[in-house]
């Protein structure tokens, strides 16, 4: 079956600015089925999806698990440990015998770049990347283009500073393509060693100095600071780099307009991001995860081949 | 091309009426060559040849017909891997792709790092009774890098080089050691340039397609630091460095900078590093998987220039067999390398012969000539007197790749369904055709 999507959500890089604003779009009437007292609409009823994690994950699993929920579908969760994977069976085993029980829809988390666009060439069922390696976490990206969206109405002309280890961030990737397809221009700040050397090359500014990109922007996307980079050698202490590069209250507290702070989560309170700062006014860091579940069901429903137009339909129910 | 009569025991044969191109001895003419007894007997102008009824007859005409084609890098997995190559799959997938002769890289399991192992090879590659095999030595036990192997002793038993390859000799002092002592016996020591602290736990190129993808690169540098260091202590010691599988414009630089002082330093690139770039990576193709990685179009640009002005001496395959289930995986774990014997000459021809960087005489130059000189082996030439090692090809024939079709166990080929144009005709061993073309 042929969506306005394609089969599969491997990456925001190969998506038209048009099939993410339809996401975005789409998941608007989502939203308000979240809200509702009875959180359930029909529109998968029968279908059967596979959370298939093989790295840790609470945030990203819960909210596509509610997501389908939401929308009725049956859905297994298979973590790497306990299962077949540990035994050593390799990814294109374990999508063989996914398929053989007849499922409709994985949702995939793997530790290797490619394993979702492996995973999806290798199976008819539709394929949801829920991120894979350092590649891409398009989910993520598109919930933070909506929670964006939600606050400044359009994105064009908008300057928004991804800051941190873009280095090893798919979130940064996602986000990178997600917003210069929207309009929004983009800038990258962090240790340059956490930078990747191409950066540029991607059509990003990119700022050396967090003072000078919070100057710059109208919005933060802080990301996660992984304590393994520290033990890699990449920088020399947390603290140092909370000094040098976190988002402070007294650094926003100079900017020349407010600036929207966004961060995909889990945070490191006292490390990237200052606990004023994410439980600050200006904080949309729960909007975000509000609006995960909404994008989530969104992708579900137009991968399930469901009509765009009808989305506000297909919520359906009488429990208005 | 059909034989002509073949009665028991004819050891001569006339390889009638082909181009007959031979850089060693600056010959390009259109005429018969007379193989006997093992040996090149005699090149005659058209027209010109005598012989007797007993001559096997191979019609040659409209093929080139040059010295055997040597490979002096691949990997031919036995002992330790046979379920993805043999000696003697290997050897044939060699015949198949027109080498004579192949030099066989000691990363096997166990490696081949004394006298005893590199007859052994020798043995197997003798038994095949197709392309030659000439076994290459460990530089270091169990090319851990840490104590230098035997080299006397391998050398003794028909080692022709040493090297570590597959592993870089991450220490300079073993380095610098291994060329002094290769140099006591005449040999190359075959260096896989790779600064290994730069390179560890990358997948590919370092760059704008690494970022994309989201893959961890590989930098130019890690393959530069490792040449310069190694030329540097080449001239030191005197020794011979043999610079395996160069892949950057770094790399040509240096090369150059060292060649113009003299220092005693060859190097050899791979086809796939002069036809393809990180491009091939998309979509995570893990047949575009191999360490030194596909680099940018410059890099290959600069490759083939010096392959084409002699800075690089010679092309060699790196043939690394795999199997399937092994490049059937996420990229990060797939491993490294491509198989290439049965590809070489048509990949060269398709990406440097016919869009004019080299000509066929510089092709069989960089294929046969030069690698027999740089290793010191016997062929590379059709001088009356040398072995009788001949590789007979059509420059112009194209074919679609099938790597089901392969003669090599390995199935990891990038060129699956390329039309490629230079197909091996027929190859000759020792005055004994090994394989010839069907249809």
């Amino acid at each position: 079956m042929t969506t306005p999507l394609g089969k599969d959500l491997l990456a925001l890089e190969p998506l038209t600015p048009e099939q993410i604003r339809l996401i975005l779009d789409t998941a608007e009437p989502f939203k308000e089925i979240s809200e509702r007292v009875i959180k359930k609409v029909p529109t998968l009823r029968g279908s059967t999806i596979v959370n298939l994690f093989f790295e840790a994950s609470t945030r990203t699993r819960v909210s596509f698990e509610f997501a389908e929920k939401r929308l009725s579908a049956d859905t297994v969760n298979v973590a790497a440990s306990g299962s077949s994977v540990s035994k050593g069976e390799t990814l294109v085993d374990t999508a063989r015998n996914l398929e053989a029980m007849r499922i409709d829809m994985v949702v995939i988390r793997h530790s290797a770049s490619g394993a979702a666009q492996f995973l999806a060439e290798r199976i008819e069922s539709n394929v949801i990347n829920a991120g894979d390696g350092t590649h891409e976490h398009p989910t993520q990206g598109l919930l933070d283009l909506l929670t964006l969206r939600d606050r400044f109405g359009s994105l064009e002309g908008r300057r928004v500073c991804i800051c941190g280890d873009v280095l090893h961030s798919r979130v940064a990737r996602s986000n990178i393509w997600g917003l210069k397809k929207m309009g929004a221009i983009v800038g990258v700040c962090g240790p340059r060693s956490l930078l990747p050397n191409a950066i540029a090359e991607l059509g990003v500014e990119v700022f050396d100095r967090i003072e000078a990109a919070i100057e710059w922007a109208e919005a933060l996307n802080v990301l996660r600071l992984q304590l393994e980079r520290m033990q890699a050698g990449y920088i020399p202490s947390l603290r140092e780099y909370n000094r040098v590069f976190g988002v402070t209250l007294e650094r926003l507290e100079r900017a020349p307009r407010d600036v929207l702070i966004l961060h995909p989560g889990p945070m490191n309170r006292g490390v990237e991001i200052d606990s004023a700062v994410a439980d600050g006014p200006h904080s949309v860091i729960l909007d975000q995860v509000t609006n995960g579940v909404a994008v989530r069901m969104a992708v579900l429903y137009l991968l399930a081949g469901g009509a765009p137009e009808l989305a506000d339909a297909a919520k359906g129910g009488s429990d208005r | 091309m059909g034989t002509g009569n073949r009665g028991s025991g004819v050891r001569h044969v006339v390889l009638r009426g082909g181009r007959v191109l031979d850089p060693s001895q600056n010959l390009d003419g259109v005429g018969d060559l007379v193989l006997a007894d093992g040996k090149i007997e005699n090149f005659w102008r058209a027209g010109d040849t005598t012989y007797g009824d007993d001559y096997e007859v191979i019609d040659c005409s409209g093929l080139v017909v040059a010295p055997g084609f040597i490979d002096v890098h691949c990997h031919l997995r036995e002992p330790g891997r046979e379920d993805v190559e043999t000696i003697a799959t290997g050897a044939r997938a060699a015949a198949v792709g027109g080498f004579t002769a192949v030099c066989a890289m000691p990363n096997t399991q166990p490696v081949t790092d004394n006298q005893a192992a590199v007859g052994f090879v020798l043995r197997q590659g003798q038994a095949a009774n197709a392309a030659r095999v000439h076994p290459i030595g460990a530089i270091s036990l169990g090319q851990e890098g840490n104590s230098l192997a035997e080299f006397g002793e391998m050398v003794a038993a028909g080692a022709v080089a040493v090297s570590d390859d597959g592993r870089p000799v991450a220490s300079a002092h073993l380095m610098r050691t291994a060329l002094e002592y290769a140099r006591t016996f005449g040999i190359p020591v075959a260096d896989h340039c790779e600064e290994p602290t730069l390179a560890a736990g990358g997948a590919m190129n370092e760059g704008l397609v690494s970022t994309r993808l989201g893959l961890k690169g590989i930098p130019s540098e890690a393959e530069e630091i490792m040449v310069i260091r190694d030329i540097l202590l080449a001239r030191r010691t005197g020794g011979h460095i043999h610079l395996c599988h160069m892949s950057t414009k770094g790399s040509v630089e240096l090369i150059r900078w060292g060649k113009e002082r003299g220092i005693r330093v060859t190097a050899e690139a791979c086809p796939h590093h002069l036809s393809l770039t990180e491009d091939a990576v998309e979509g995570y193709n893990t047949n575009a998987k191999m360490n030194p990685p596909l680099r940018t179009e410059a890099d290959v640009e600069a490759v083939r220039e010096a392959v084409r002005d002699g800075t690089i001496d010679l092309v060699a395959t790196d043939h690394a067999p795999h199997h399937y289930d092994e490049k059937e995986r996420e990229f990060s774990d797939a491993p490294n390398g491509i198989v290439g014997l049965e590809t070489a000459l048509a990949v060269v021809n398709t990406w440097l012969v016919k869009p004019g960087i080299i000509d066929l005489a510089t092709l069989v130059d960089r294929m046969s000539v030069s690698p027999a000189r740089t290793f010191n082996l016997p062929g590379g030439s059709l001088r009356r007197g040398s072995v009788a090692d001949v590789t007979i090809f059509d420059g112009t024939r194209e074919w679609k790749v099938d790597p089901g079709q392969f003669v090599s166990k390995g199935r990891n080929s990038p060129y699956g369904g390329h039309i490629l144009q230079g197909r091996v005709m027929c190859t000759i061993v020792g005055g004994k055709i090994v394989h010839q073309a069907t249809g």
